[in-house]
């Protein structure tokens, strides 16, 4: 049998973190009671007009920044056009002829095998990033034959990364998602929480043999979290596999992913092929961003953004943070890659290195193997974790002074993960942890063993 | 009735003397308008807000002090500007009933000058129309149909005819606007122009109609026909007035991003008395087909006039007008099938009892809201946006827009300051006949002449020149460079001093006519 090629790309939708949308002043706040977000613009009341969101440009351009992007110092707003009841004004203002930015690429690492034991580095294209605007919710309620509709998300802005079809499988996917979530917290311009629909991710997948064009694709939507995001990605590619080798063939349809059976099933369809019918929106003139080197002198700061100034005040990255950790504290770079894929632990491992005399090489095996291990098991956080910085670097403190061996320090923290409050001192002198050190007591302790034996 | 500085009374002035007080003012118009009822010009009459507000203006006067020239003065608004707690409809059962929560900005500024606002005018719907004729509450009839000028002139009927039968249109989409300055039911009004839809009741009327440049008047709160080229526009029966009521609406509004950022200076218009130095342009294209020989003989006569003054008068070319009705059409159908859509019945305005599914609820809504003109362009406008069809038809008229408007930026260029031109090809028609051809038809013809300056963004102005053998207004049009109002107001200021247009005999206005009206020629209140 010939080999496959999988072909993955993804549009990834970010909800900006602003406190305003993206035309309008209405706040953007997460479970907020129905329709008390809504200005006369998000309800699309008539003679309303948008007017464009500074915050959400500089997020915008931050993260193509990060993306490294080509930020474009001109971009354009269009109306794409089509009748739902989320969408009051029968249209959404996106940037589809040309948008703020293009061009970039994303590094993200995965582990070369199941094992973990090597990292390798890849890297998938950014095509574009575009703003537009989030629709508002509807939820059928099937009994009573009616849909009710909340507008409080209509009009927050959106981020619209589209990930060039570079990447292979499942993992690939989700490594980039999570990179591009991680960077996009770092930067700020998106909580990027899939759970809270912040980030949303739909995936383009495709099949074809080498040497022959790309198959037919299909898009798969309805992806709730990084992990499902890996699985309806390998599921499809399964499915289009045997589709194929059974004679059959993959339709050019949307599909959604379904948690629960872990397949991907054909969606509704939306009476064929929509026609946006793009056009220019009329109302807002061309976005002009400027650098040092175009800005006018006369120029109001407040009416303008530098792109050279945003750039200069970028924070540090996740790769740059990795490598930083790598250096400053001699681990792996597996190591660090673990240390920042989890929430809150790259700042746990540093608060423990500060507040101990080990060397953060043999931290790192506390925190990765003994820490991190029981909070995956009890599905806990960082945050939630009932032993702190505190008390694992008091344990590690007492092992690195050599009063407790190492089998004794593993009892102890067991004992601390209970969280009833004791310290790691509390702990050994209770279960009688000490190590010996005076000679004569040990002698008289293995004298009494073979003293014992020796009855027998 | 000639237009003499000394005879010509000031309202404003009347006000603030005290010899008349907004009050007394505001009654008397809500008088008139009850008794020219039959012009069908005001779709609703704010009659309580609007007592309310003159009586805070009669404090402000009584404490000495005012909040400038516009307190106390009754003005009308085309009812498709929003004006919050007043019923808004645009003239469409779409809207019947919509009362917007908040004031468009140039009602805001109006009422924060003082501003005593009447009521809401007549239009077509959704202003689309060039005779007022086509909303859902009725035509507009033109004053002049009643007017002693007009009754002499016309033949009496034999047959037993209805006089009634006889009246002429206002021209529209802004004719009840242009209805009720005419008839002196207001000392100003705003309208709204696209294609000419300010300008052209505003010859009809024998009005002041001025369309200011693109930019330059917020349209936050104006229910959009063409985002690119509405403007909000000023009808009164003076250039001076217009220059007043500029002078309080333009200037940037952060609510709508196509404002321009520069700060904006009200003006007072100077007298000209030297026109040497003027540089007056004559486009030959604008000799349309269909142009009546009266309104050619009188633009000819304009022209000679100017020349006579001294002041150099050239023929020049803008070879793309012919192309502008066309393009016109394209790019209005397709903002206006854009702009329609966010009427599905859901968030405001009618929607249908059809519940069979949401599609069929939008599906018999929009049926049902809009009439046949605004569904045709919506038709019209979503096949030119159709991917296929798009740079066929869109992108080829925004080209070609961008033609006409150079053809503008070439004669401004060439030393020309301002153009004149016929601003309607003949005076107002009756409506029987008006009704004859569809509104398509009719929005094409009469169009021609004032739709390019709104492609091309620039100010125009009709000024009221004389009456025709029908004893109907006829205006001229005059347009300026991009954001040179004042140098246009002050020419058009200059000529309508040269022409002296008649005032309107009403039968109602004098009945009604106590001394406030009596005294005023052109009844302006600057």
């Amino acid at each position: 049998l010939a080999p496959w090629i999988p072909v993955v790309g993804l549009e990834i939708h970010a909800q900006i973190s602003s406190n305003s949308k993206l035309f309008s002043g209405s706040q953007v706040q997460f479970a907020a009671p129905p329709n008390s977000l809504v200005s006369f613009f998000d309800a699309s009341l008539p003679g309303t007009l948008p007017v464009l969101n500074r915050r959400c440009v500089e997020a915008a351009v931050m993260t193509g920044l990060a993306l490294n992007c080509s930020i474009n110092k001109k971009s354009l707003f269009d109306r794409k056009h089509y009748f739902y009841a989320d969408l009051p004004a029968g249209y959404q203002i996106t940037q589809q002829r040309v948008p703020i930015a293009v061009n970039g690429s994303l590094s993200y690492s995965l582990y070369i095998d199941k094992k973990m034991s090597q990292m390798v580095t890849k890297t998938v294209r950014i095509k574009q990033i575009q703003l537009e605007q989030d629709s508002g919710k509807s939820l059928h309620d099937d009994t009573r034959c009616q849909t009710l509709v909340d507008l409080n998300r209509a009009g927050v802005g959106l981020m619209e990364v589209v990930m060039e079809p570079d990447m292979c499988c499942g993992e690939e996917a989700a490594a980039a998602v999570r990179e591009l979530q991680l960077i996009l917290q770092t930067l700020g311009s998106s909580q990027a929480v899939m759970a809270e629909g912040q980030l949303r991710v739909d995936a383009n997948v495709s099949v074809h043999h080498p040497g022959e064009p790309y198959g037919v694709r299909t898009e798969v939507k309805n992806i709730n979290s990084i992990r499902f995001l890996a699985k309806a990605v390998d599921y499809e590619i399964q499915r289009q596999i045997e589709e194929l080798e059974n004679g059959g063939t993959i339709l050019n349809e949307t599909r959604a992913f379904d948690s629960k059976l872990g397949c991907t099933v054909p969606m509704r369809d939306k009476e064929g092929k929509q026609d946006y019918r793009f056009m220019p929106e009329p109302n807002l003139p061309p976005l002009i961003l400027y650098d040092a080197k175009s800005l006018p002198a006369n120029m109001n700061h407040q009416q303008v953004i530098n792109i050279d100034w945003i750039h200069e005040r970028l924070p540090d990255l996740p790769s740059v943070k990795r490598e930083k950790l790598v250096e400053q504290y001699g681990i792996l770079p597996e190591h660090s890659f673990t240390l920042s894929n989890e929430d809150g632990l790259a700042e746990f491992f540093e608060s423990v290195v500060k507040q101990t005399q080990m060397k953060p090489k043999k931290v790192i095996g506390w925190i990765l193997n003994d820490l991190l291990s029981y909070l995956k098991q009890h599905s806990l956080t960082v945050k939630e974790s009932p032993v702190s910085s505190f008390l694992l670097a008091d344990l590690l403190n007492l092992l690195e002074k050599k009063e407790i061996s190492s089998t004794a320090a593993k009892q102890v923290f067991v004992e601390l993960w209970k969280g009833e409050g004791k310290t790691p001192l509390e702990i050994v002198k209770e279960q009688k942890l000490e190590l010996l050190q005076d000679q004569k007591e040990l002698e008289q302790i293995c004298q009494a063993v073979i003293d014992g034996q020796e009855n027998e | 009735a000639a237009l003499k500085d000394g005879l010509r009374s000031q309202v404003s002035a009347a006000l603030k003397e005290g010899r008349v007080t907004p009050t007394e003012l505001c009654q008397r118009c809500l008088a008139l308008i009850r008794s020219t009822k039959f012009l069908n010009a005001y779709i609703t009459v704010a009659e309580e807000t609007a007592l309310k507000q003159a009586e805070e203006s009669e404090e402000r006067y009584k404490r000495g002090q005012p909040l400038g020239i516009l307190d106390g003065i009754p003005i009308a608004v085309k009812d498709n500007f929003n004006t919050a707690g007043i019923e808004t409809t645009c003239a469409s059962n779409m809207l019947k009933g919509y009362i917007s929560p908040y004031n468009a900005t140039v009602v805001q500024k109006l009422l924060d000058h003082g501003a005593v606002l009447l009521g809401k005018t007549n239009l077509d719907e959704f202003a689309m129309g060039s005779g007022s004729t086509d909303g859902v509450f009725g035509p507009v009839r033109n004053p002049w149909s009643y007017s002693k000028q007009y009754k002499e002139k016309s033949v009496p009927k034999p047959c037993s005819e209805d006089e009634e039968s006889d009246w002429v249109i206002t021209g529209g989409s802004s004719g009840g606007s242009a209805a009720a300055v005419s008839s002196f039911t207001c000392f100003a009004a705003l309208g709204s122009d696209t294609g000419g839809s300010t300008r052209n009741p505003a010859a009809h009327c024998g009005v002041v109609g001025l369309k200011p440049t693109y930019g330059l008047i917020s349209r936050h709160g104006l229910i959009p026909l063409v985002n690119s080229m509405d403007v909000p526009g000023i009808l009164t029966r003076c250039v001076d007035d217009a220059a007043v009521l500029l002078g309080s609406l333009a200037g940037h509004d952060p609510k709508d991003s196509t404002t321009i950022q520069d700060d904006f200076k009200p003006f007072e218009l100077p007298n000209l008395t030297d026109i040497s130095k003027l540089s007056i342009g004559i486009p030959k294209e604008y000799h349309a087909p269909g142009l009546s020989s009266e309104i050619l003989a009188l633009w000819s006569k304009a022209a000679d006039l100017f020349k006579m003054a001294g002041a150099k008068v050239v023929e020049v070319s803008l070879p793309h007008t012919r192309y502008s009705i066309v393009c016109y059409h394209v790019l209005c159908t397709a903002e206006v099938a854009s702009n329609m859509a966010r009427f599905d019945g859901l968030e405001y305005g009618h929607r249908s009892d059809m519940k069979d599914s949401t599609e069929s609820m939008y599906a018999a809504t929009r049926r049902e809201g809009f009439n046949d003109v605004v569904r045709g362009r919506i038709l019209s406008g979503n096949y030119f946006l159709l991917k296929q069809n798009y740079e066929k038809y869109f992108v080829k008229a925004q080209k070609v827009r961008r033609l006409i408007a150079n053809d503008f930026v070439k004669v401004f260029r060439s030393g020309v300051d301002i153009l004149l031109t016929p601003t309607t090809l003949s005076d107002a028609a009756p409506y029987t006949e008006f009704i004859q051809e569809d509104n398509r038809t009719r929005s094409a013809q009469d169009d021609i002449l004032t739709q390019a300056a709104n492609m091309a963004g620039l100010p125009a102005i009709n000024v009221p020149t004389a009456l025709s053998e029908r004893g109907l207004p006829v205006g001229l049009q005059f347009i300026g460079r991009s954001f040179q109002e004042k140098q246009l107001l002050t020419v058009a200021k200059w000529f309508e001093k040269q022409v002296q247009f008649p005032v309107i005999q009403l039968e109602e206005v004098k009945r009604h006519d106590n001394g406030v009206f009596q005294h005023q020629k052109s009844a302006s209140f600057s």
